[in-house]
């Protein structure tokens, strides 16, 4: 054969092809850049600032450079050495802005109560003395306020000298490193987030477990209905799904409070004589929840059932298996993935609640997430509210791992 | 050429836009009764006075949202009212401006608690106990009372938190109000506080928002309640016979500051000036029950609006100084510990 009368110049066409094919690829990145950009920058950069945040530990660093350096050697039982008291009144003489002094006396602060008068005073009455030896700094430091001599607020600056710290992870655990850097638990009277975690997985579980039951039937129901009728009874569904939560909650407080309608119902059937408490505890949490959630729960399971064939459920039955059996043989297994993706985003979007909770529930009812906004508008302490965040994020990730391993599949909404 | 025109008007808007906002003054304040107030006493007469416009704006107190604005440089907000731990906090962390007191008033006019470097005092409110007249003729005169299940059946209604409810707790349990903070900072005032607390628990029922515990009282909810003295004021106006217990409340000032980087500096210490005068003070007492921090708005009173006042000398005679400084440094440890104690 001969090369140079061959019809196809075959570099050339791959060449042609190949281009093509990157401009396919461009074309197609071209689509769906704005979502791409949009998740980086306000899902992915937000959540690595959040990650970033529980651990990163820089205000006893950067406003107590020399205090650090004077404690490194420090075995942080025995008192500490003088030298740490000429560098803590050097540190706190070369703060340029009390805004500096505010922040470390608030990081301190959540570590050991008392230690934010103890900072913010000490560094108002500056300068406690001209071109102080370390033991004089120790005299004068002692002299204006006694507690300098008490080691824990020495072992908050030891510990907190380092860039980075374990401990807003830890802490929202109820776990704490003591003044050696062993992990421990913390006291019992302090120890919340534990149980407020597995109260967040309960109150959730109780959710979910209720939307199944009230689901299952009524998208059974629906998916034996006429298309044309199921669509009108689909828009009642999602109706309340179109309102807005705290319309949702606020419609939910009349219904349950003392002399409301149901309670009044109750009465008046003469299920109660007293009216039986349904707001501000957990019931009415789970109440509301549960409605609000309902159509996550209604809409993938309505989905799969519609695409189960009803003569299997015929054939079974007239094989000789009774109804029931039949059911749970047969109809039921073919919708399992709806019942697994119902549930999981019912569960998952249960974890983080927090108006329903904080609006209709007692400080036992309260979830994770109410914590998290505490840290936040309240204490104005990020570290913490963002160590919260993400086991909030990380039990998420697991359960959604656990669900993948389980169904071997990924989310599917039918 | 319609998008042509389009685009064009597009970006006129958004350069003018911002401008526009930036014109006038932004004042934040806690809403409900207090805002209605605030509106007629001080932000009116100051858009009148200036003939400027006054954007109202209500918060729940979250100095999440000004730290935010200070720490991107972006402050829209140029008065805030601010509680008093976080007026202190603020301060010390640099998201409030130091105030110019020049500008702002003599400070040997108002009360002591009101002057402080970052911020002036506006007015002085009061944590009380209340009660449904039309329900409870045998009133209650003491905290011990308010843990007497026996002697007055039913729930009772407290704020979500330890704040105040602990200091309550240990004047039930026969602490005098002078001493409540020195024994609530040991280790076995703070245990005995819980104890007291965990006696009434199983007859509390919880608030969050001020405009719950007038709600409660009504409904017959709850029999005894922690409220803030201007809801029960505020109740009071629309007809409800809801009385106060003045003995062992919990009084505290509220301030106004300038977040620090606030681009009409100027414009907002006339605002807090204006809002600082006796005139505008009593004004606004007028209209809800709160003291003012102005000393020569006193005069300006009369017999009955004075009674209603925390300030008043027999309602202040056995009340308590909120401790700032004490909440300023056990505040989160006592917080965390409340949120331990409310799940067992």
């Amino acid at each position: 054969m001969n090369h140079t009368t061959a019809p196809f110049d075959t570099a050339n066409l791959s060449r042609q092809l190949g281009r093509a094919q990157r401009r396919k690829q461009l074309r197609a990145l071209a689509l769906i850049s704005p979502l791409l950009i949009f998740l980086l920058v306000f899902f992915m950069i937000p959540l690595g600032s959040l990650l970033t945040r529980a651990v990163e530990n820089p205000e006893v660093a950067n406003v107590l450079p020399r205090t650090g350096q004077a404690l490194s050697d420090w075995d942080r039982s025995s008192a500490p050495p003088d030298e740490a008291f000429g560098a803590i009144l050097q540190d706190l003489g070369a703060i340029e802005e009390t805004s500096q002094a505010g922040v470390l006396a608030r990081r301190l602060n959540s570590e050991v109560p008392g230690a934010r008068s103890l900072v913010m005073g000490t560094y108002r009455a500056l300068p406690l003395g001209e071109q102080l030896n370390p033991a004089q700094a120790r005299a004068a430091l002692s002299a204006h306020d006694e507690r300098w001599e008490e080691l824990p607020y020495w072992q908050a600056i030891a510990k907190n000298s380092e860039r980075w710290t374990p401990d807003y992870l830890l802490a929202s655990v109820d776990l704490r490193r003591d003044s050696q850097g062993h992990i421990e638990s913390v006291d019992a009277e302090q120890a919340a987030f534990r149980g407020i975690l597995i109260r967040t997985f309960e109150i959730s579980l109780v959710v979910t477990v209720i939307a199944l039951l009230m689901a299952y039937p009524l998208a059974y129901w629906l998916s034996t209905l006429p298309e044309r009728r199921a669509n009108l009874l689909l828009i009642l569904v999602l109706l309340p799904f179109w309102t807005s939560v705290l319309v949702r909650i606020a419609s939910w407080i009349v219904l349950l409070q003392n002399n409301g309608l149901v309670n009044r119902l109750l009465m008046w059937l003469g299920a109660t004589d007293a009216p039986v408490p349904l707001l501000f505890n957990r019931v009415g949490v789970v109440i509301a929840m549960v409605h609000i959630l309902l159509p996550f729960m209604i809409l993938p399971l309505y989905s799969v059932m519609k695409t189960v064939p009803v003569n299997y459920m015929r054939a079974a039955i007239s094989l000789g298996s009774s109804p029931l059996h039949a059911f749970a043989k047969v109809y039921l297994p073919q919708t399992y993935p709806g019942v697994a993706a119902g549930c999981l985003l019912v569960f998952i979007t249960s974890i983080g609640y927090y108006v329903t909770p904080a609006l209709l529930g007692g400080p036992a009812d309260q979830m994770l997430s109410y914590y998290v906004a505490y840290y936040t508008n309240v204490e104005v302490n990020w570290g913490m509210a963002s160590a919260l965040g993400s086991v909030l994020l990380v039990t998420t990730l697991v359960l959604y791992g656990l669900y993948r391993k389980v169904t071997r599949s990924e989310l599917s909404l039918g | 050429m319609k998008t042509k025109k389009m685009l064009a008007l597009t970006a006129t808007l958004a350069v003018a836009l911002p401008a526009l906002a930036q014109s006038g003054l932004t004042v934040v304040n806690f809403g409900g009764a207090n805002g209605t107030a605030q509106q007629k006493a001080y932000i009116e007469p100051f858009e009148k006075a200036n003939n400027t416009k006054v954007t109202m704006v209500e918060y729940n107190g979250e100095q999440a949202r000004i730290k935010a604005m200070v720490e991107a440089k972006k402050v829209t907000w140029d008065v805030v009212e601010v509680e008093s731990p976080d007026l202190n906090r603020g301060c010390d962390e640099g998201l409030f401006e130091k105030l110019d007191w020049s500008k702002v008033g003599n400070k040997a006019d108002f009360q002591k608690a009101a002057v402080h470097d970052c911020g002036v005092g506006t007015f002085v409110w009061s944590t009380v106990m209340a009660y449904n007249a039309d329900k409870i003729k045998n009133a209650p005169t003491s905290w011990a009372d308010f843990w007497n299940v026996g002697k007055y059946p039913g729930k009772r209604g407290m704020r979500k938190g330890a704040r105040y409810n602990l200091e309550f707790a240990l004047m039930a349990d026969g602490v005098k109000p002078a001493d409540v903070y020195k024994v609530l900072a040991t280790k076995d005032g703070a245990d005995r506080a819980f104890k007291k607390m965990s006696e009434l628990k199983p007859n509390i029922q919880w608030w969050e928002a001020g405009a719950q515990p007038p709600q409660f009282l009504v409904a017959g909810d709850v029999a005894l309640s922690t409220v803030y003295n201007g809801r029960i004021d505020a109740a009071q106006r629309e007809g409800r016979n809801l009385k106060i217990n003045w003995v062992g409340s919990i009084y505290d000032l509220d301030y106004w500051v300038i977040p620090k980087g606030s681009p009409n500096k100027d414009a907002a210490h006339k605002f807090i000036a204006l809002a600082s005068t006796p005139q505008a003070q009593a004004n606004y007492a007028r209209n809800i029950a709160y003291g003012p921090t102005n000393n020569k708005a006193l005069a300006l009173l009369d017999a009955k609006v004075l009674g209603e006042l925390p300030t008043a000398p027999a309602n202040a005679k056995e009340a308590l100084q909120f401790n700032i400084g004490f909440w300023a440094d056990q505040g989160e440890a006592l917080e965390r510990r409340f949120a331990s104690w409310a799940a067992q």
